[in-house]
């Protein structure tokens, strides 16, 4: 009896990174699919050239795969580490373009900083910047009980205008009605990266990206304050009554979730790849897979780095796609699908716990509270049980 | 031939790695009202769930009325009359009690509601039965025993004949307590069956005709209740003789561990949740607060601990004015609470055992080192405690805290806010939900806590807790204490007279 109840433990502990792959299965099949319908006799090439992604250029593609990672990898962590604290920063898109407009600034008028340390502080620029978007919302929930959402939506359109506005006041190149290119001095180091990996754009910013990974990593695992961020994120109650202050926990987790998108912005403003703030009120993408990436990634650190890396690998395919006369957006079909079902992996593990662990449910009809209470009393009713047979 | 108005035979119901009920057998006489008795998880709810169509059990037949039936969902249940009154009513506030009554199943003529005829039965069943309700108040208006009878009422309106009451006694004054047991009589003489879910023997030996056991899911046995002892009956339900008696020295009070002086807090609508409250602990006594449920019970906790701020009036403990500090601060001048709700406040549910044991000391020299956790130390804590207070779980330290049973659950906060050391330990309610053991083993913990010269504030609703455990009581009622209560003076009857708001004691009249 013991053995059989580790093993259903578990099979549920198993559930939530299942309901991951669940959901880029039936999301690539979803984005198949549509691949067969828009063009049935190049879909199998063409869907094998997006699996394959980067790899299909070997090193090269690699290369770009790491380079079109480190901005969402940088933002997904910003998700990834309010979700932790039980926050949904929705304005990553707008911290990242606020950052990438400091740190182009730096980049472009930092004549007098020396240039070895020059991207740092362009870089640290984007980060304080970045960190102050994401303060507003933050304090706005803390102190008015603002919906952190709601507010952050709104940061991001203000965001986006603010830069625009910035951009043709200060660093604007009327030609091109684009941000002017940064001093090469403000370029995040190639750290010889892009002899490794003989693609142009590949640079430092995977490696500062990969910091932050195990820099938020340790923080949320290791250490007090992780600890404090957890407690209040899965239970804001209990964190109360332990004593831990919800409201500067909410403030200092949505300004290190602004920092880590901002400095998802300085990354890739700063990484010679010839990127440039277009004036256009388009609100920035990067931020907005920063979300995929960390529901897909489940929030840790560890798992975000793996669902960046597999999003930009798609997104490289995406671009190879090109020459089956498939659009690019296929991929962006691909990914929307695979958003969706992470969402409706909950459903998959709600069919898991039916089948596989007879957990039933109230019926339909009836008074659904009531059901709902009921079972709540026979899950205890078994759980006591449990309780007695392992002791 | 008997005549039984349900039987279930032989049921079976397995959950994975489980048996929740196995082979157990219930029959129910017409007319008689049925005890089913068993501590948690001796799979009371999930045979009532059985019945109820809930759950299809892996074995056994279900007969009503001598005819063999499959119940799929709970809707084939009600068109077979069977209904229930559940523990927490299920009620609409702002709706009228005749509104509440048909709701679900209004009569309409033409897209219109037909009051009038419904207003008739409900009159009538009212009379018949004699169950005093007021058609016309809101559900918020009236006390919590005239809004059980409108649950009655409820079943009664649908035509149930087979009623089941499940702890139907948990939220009522002694008073009430009474009062439904006359009602549940009644009914039987009108000829419904009652099926009565409860833990509390002093009840079903006032009313019950026949009591069936569980215990661990399985079948014990079916008594008639008249030709049984108490004792008999716990120890049928437990499986080894328990002692019902909490067994304490005399206390020895010492100095004012805590005092709350004129303490009010604003509660919703107009009316104060704490209406000047005043009160000392001492130390190495057990102070009770009494009282029914949501009489200001639960602010006046928020209140002590900090969680909640308050009107005006001040909370001193040890001689250090507390009111206005932080909950931190009340944790680190040695206070200790062991909250009323253990899922919502006292544990985080996805976090490890271990890590819930640190939960209010995890910023301490001892666990940390310039803010990165000392895991190795934790580790260790926790295996102490687990070994010293005979915490149970599946995985060690690692387990997740809402994997534990209620009762593990419950000694992991009793182990963190012990261990601390406090001067001062509130416990809300710490037995709810438990069985017979494990009240037996924190009703112990607590007169230790107090035997070592530690002052403790128990806040109850369990009668039998406050007479048992605490060396004072103290009464509350709308936010206000109305007297002070000495356990061995005073009857189980007085106590409800206070509770219901009925009697105050001196020193205790209402403000004008």
């Amino acid at each position: 009896m013991k053995k059989r109840n580790k093993k259903t433990v578990k099979i549920e502990s198993l559930f939530t990174p299942l309901s991951s792959v669940f959901a880029i299965l039936v999301g690539l099949l979803l984005g198949f699919i549509i691949m067969l319908v828009s063009n049935p006799s190049q879909a199998l090439s063409g869907f094998s050239l997006v699996l394959k992604g980067g790899f299909e250029d070997g090193l090269a593609g690699i290369g770009k795969v790491l380079y079109l990672a480190t901005p969402i990898m940088m933002t997904g962590l910003s998700v990834g580490f309010a979700f932790k604290t039980g926050l949904f920063n929705i304005g990553a898109s707008g911290q990242f373009i606020v950052g990438a407009f400091a740190a182009v600034f730096v980049g472009v008028k930092g004549k007098e900083i020396p240039p070895n340390l020059h991207w740092i502080v362009a870089l640290a620029a984007a980060m304080i910047c970045g960190g102050l978007w994401g303060a507003v919302p933050g304090i706005l929930k803390a102190l008015f009980n603002v919906h952190e959402v709601i507010a952050s939506i709104m940061m991001n359109y203000i965001g986006m205008s603010l830069v625009n506005l910035l951009v043709t006041k200060t660093v604007y190149d009327r030609f091109t009605n684009r941000s002017y290119p940064v001093m090469a001095s403000a370029n995040i180091p190639k750290w010889g990266l892009n002899k490794i990996f003989p693609f142009n754009s590949t640079n430092g910013g995977i490696l500062i990206a990969l910091f932050f990974v195990l820099l938020v990593h340790i923080v949320l695992n290791k250490t007090t304050f992780g600890f404090e961020l957890k407690a209040c994120g899965h239970n804001p109650y209990a964190g109360k009554y332990a004593g831990i202050s919800a409201k500067r926990n909410i403030v200092l987790s949505m300004v290190i979730a602004g920092m880590l998108s901002g400095i998802g912005g300085g990354l890739d403003y700063l990484s010679g790849a010839g990127k440039f703030i277009q004036v256009v009120d388009v609100l920035a993408p990067e931020g907005f897979n920063g979300i995929p990436v960390a529901l897909l990634g489940l929030s840790s650190p560890i798992g975000i780095l793996f669902s960046s890396i597999f999003i930009a690998n798609i997104t490289a395919g995406g671009f190879n796609l090109q020459q089956y006369r498939f659009v690019p957006e296929v991929i962006s079909i691909i990914t929307a699908s695979i958003i969706y079902f992470s969402a409706f992996s909950l459903l998959f593990k709600g069919l898991l716990d039916k089948y596989v662990l007879g957990k039933k449910k109230g019926n339909d009809g009836g008074d659904e509270a009531d059901d709902e209470e009921f079972g709540k009393k026979v899950e205890e009713d078994v759980e006591v049980l449990r309780g007695g047979e392992e002791g | 031939m008997e005549d039984y108005v349900i039987e279930m035979l032989n049921i079976t119901k397995e959950f994975p790695g489980i048996r929740a009920n196995d082979n157990v057998t219930l029959k129910v006489r017409r007319g008689e009202i049925h005890a089913l008795l068993g501590e948690n998880g001796a799979g009371k709810s999930t045979l009532m769930g059985v019945l109820f169509g809930m759950y299809q059990p892996e074995g056994g037949t279900i007969k009503i009325n001598g005819k063999e039936v499959k119940i799929n969902n709970p809707n084939d249940a009600n068109d077979l009359n069977i209904g229930m009154v559940h523990q927490h009513f299920k009620l609409v506030h702002n709706f009228t009690v005749l509104e509440n009554i048909v709701l679900g199943v209004e009569s309409v003529k033409s897209g219109f509601l037909k009051m009038d005829d419904a207003r008739e039965k409900v009159m009538r069943l009212s009379e018949n039965y004699n169950l005093k309700v007021d058609p016309d108040s809101l559900v918020s208006d009236i006390t919590v025993g005239m809004q059980q009878r409108v649950e009655i009422l409820k079943m009664l309106y649908r035509d149930n004949d087979i009623l089941i009451f499940d702890e139907p006694t948990a939220v009522l004054t002694p008073q009430e307590i009474s009062e439904l047991m006359r009602i549940m009589k009644e009914l039987t003489a009108e000829g419904k069956s009652i099926i009565f879910i409860t833990h509390k023997l002093n009840e079903i030996k006032q009313v019950a005709d026949r009591c069936s056991v569980l215990r661990k899911g399985k079948y014990i046995g079916t008594v008639n209740v008249a030709e049984t002892e108490k004792e008999e009956l716990s120890e049928m339900m437990v499986g080894r003789p328990v002692s019902m008696v909490v067994e304490k020295s005399e206390p020895k009070p010492g100095e004012v561990v805590l005092a709350v002086e004129n303490l009010s807090m604003k509660g919703n609508g107009g009316k104060n949740a704490l209406n000047n409250v005043s009160f000392n602990v001492r130390a190495g006594e057990i102070v009770c607060i009494a009282g029914i449920d949501g009489n200001g019970q639960s602010e006046l906790v928020y209140a002590i601990t900090g969680m909640d701020k308050f009107l005006s009036g001040k909370v001193i403990l040890k001689g250090q004015d507390v009111s206005k500090k932080s909950i931190r601060k009340h944790t680190t001048s040695g206070m200790a609470h062991i909250p009323e709700d253990r899922q919502k406040h006292g544990l985080v549910l996805q976090f490890t055992l271990a890590q819930n044991l640190v939960l209010q000391s995890y910023f301490e020299k001892q666990f940390q080192t310039f803010g990165f956790i000392k895991f190795d130390s934790v580790e260790k804590y926790a295996l102490e405690l687990i070994e010293k207070y005979d915490i149970r779980s599946g995985q060690g330290t690692m387990t997740l805290a809402g994997n534990m049973s209620g009762g593990n659950q419950q000694k992991i906060i009793l182990a963190r806010e012990i261990d601390r050391d406090p001067e001062l330990l509130i416990a809300v309610q710490p037995t709810r939900g438990l069985d017979v053991g494990a009240i037996e083993n924190i009703h112990k913990q607590l007169v230790a806590q107090r035997d070592s010269g530690k002052a403790v504030l128990l806040v109850s609703l369990e009668l039998e807790e406050v007479m048992n455990v605490s060396d004072r009581i103290l009464v509350m009622y709308e936010g206000e204490i109305v007297g002070e209560l000495d356990p061995k003076t005073t009857d189980l009857k007085e106590l409800g007279l206070y509770m219901a708001g009925t009697k105050r004691g001196s020193g205790y009249e209402k403000a004008q």
